[in-house]
């Protein structure tokens, strides 16, 4: 499928859940959807036999000067057709369901996210930090990130 | 195998040399330096073609141990990060004296390509532990790495033993004077005061272990 089709038949399923679709030469077609209703719209991408997107190459955040965004990165490898979603989030709040039980790669990309950018998954099964030590403060790909001086009495800075 | 042949010298060789027992033992200790199978980054994988065949780094008399109370010396191979920077400390402190350090790459030597945007990253190893070597190299290659191996032989061959602060310089007998005063100083307060000062633990013998002597006075 299209990502025109794709884009059609998930409006027609979801209506106006489904926001927009940016087509163009310099990037991969990428639909915007609201946060409420992503794990339905994910289940329906997977299961759908039109879809059948039965992998999730990437999951990854974005921090925009708007909105912190999820982008998810979606390949069906028996249709060899794929699709890029996005979500965008408030800054103050940046929260949406994890998508952990429709694709379960899903689970350390979400904690890979959660780890830079500071997006909260609602009801991942172990939402902590993956890259950085536990201990770190603050989500270092956010473009308000300063860097702290010391880390365990170690002096950061060159 | 020069002492061997001096041994079997047809004319001279009657069995004896003459020599201090600080350089035999000096020269056994250089000869078959145990190093801690331990790898980072992608110097790691430099550090694997070292070991295998080609480069046969066994000849040097360098033989992996896989636990560093076995080893001689610790070859930090790679990015470390400050993640890892803690465990880093571990390994060195686990390791028994006289024990040595080998910087190896850039990362390891002053952090690298991430010198600037790299807030994760150790801005070179010697701010956790004193280096003997820096091998410089974005990854060293072999030979390289295996001119700084001979140094550290060299080092490690014309070490004191016995008498130590006799023949130590100046400079660093000063610094290990300083290092004890101040050791003491630090003791004295954490008994009166009852708390510990976590960076008096990593003090070697390097006169670069004021600075962490310094840190600790900080934080």
């Amino acid at each position: 499928m299209t990502a025109n089709e794709i884009y059609e038949k998930l409006k027609s399923e979801f209506g106006d859940e489904i926001i927009s679709l940016t087509e163009d030469a310099a990037n991969e077609a990428f639909i915007v959807v609201k946060p409420q209703r992503i794990v339905e719209i994910c289940l329906v991408l997977r299961d759908d036999p039109n879809f059948k997107f039965d992998y999730m190459a990437n999951l990854t955040g974005m921090d925009y000067p708007n909105n912190l965004t999820v982008v998810y990165h979606l390949y069906s490898i028996p249709l060899n057709h794929r699709i890029v979603l996005k979500v965008e989030l408030n800054k103050e709040n940046p929260s949406v369901e994890s998508v952990e039980k429709v694709w379960k790669t899903a689970n350390w990309h979400e904690r890979e996210a959660y780890d830079m950018f500071g997006i909260i998954f609602e009801n991942h099964p172990f939402l902590v930090r993956i890259l950085t030590p536990y201990d770190w403060e603050g989500h270092p790909l956010r473009k308000d990130y300063k860097e702290p001086e010391t880390y365990h009495g170690v002096k950061i800075a060159y | 195998m020069g002492l061997l042949n001096r041994l079997d010298d047809p004319i001279q060789g009657d069995g004896i040399i003459l020599g201090t027992v600080e350089d035999l033992l000096n020269w056994g200790r250089s000869k078959s330096d145990w190093y801690l199978q331990f790898g980072l980054a992608c110097c790691a994988i430099e550090f694997m073609a070292l070991n295998a065949a080609h480069f046969d780094m066994m000849r040097f008399g360098a033989i992996p141990r896989t636990s560093p109370r076995q080893a001689d010396f610790i070859i930090v191979s790679g990015t470390v990060t400050l993640k890892m920077a803690d465990r880093i400390k571990t390994l060195y402190e686990q390791m028994s004296e006289p024990r040595y350090v080998m910087s190896m790459g850039s990362c390891a030597n002053t952090g690298g390509p991430y010198w600037e945007h790299g807030y994760h990253v150790v801005k070179g190893v010697d701010r956790l532990i004193p280096v003997d070597v820096y091998v410089p190299g974005c990854p060293p290659r072999p030979e390289a790495f295996f001119e700084g191996l001979v140094k550290l032989q060299k080092m490690i061959s014309t070490q004191a033993i016995f008498r130590k602060r006799e023949k130590m310089s100046a400079e660093d007998l000063a610094a290990l004077e300083l290092r004890n005063k101040k050791i003491q100083e630090y003791n004295e307060r954490a008994a009166q005061e009852n708390i510990e000062f976590t960076n008096a633990k990593h003090v070697g013998y390097s006169r670069y272990s004021l600075d962490f002597l310094n840190k600790g006075e900080q934080s």
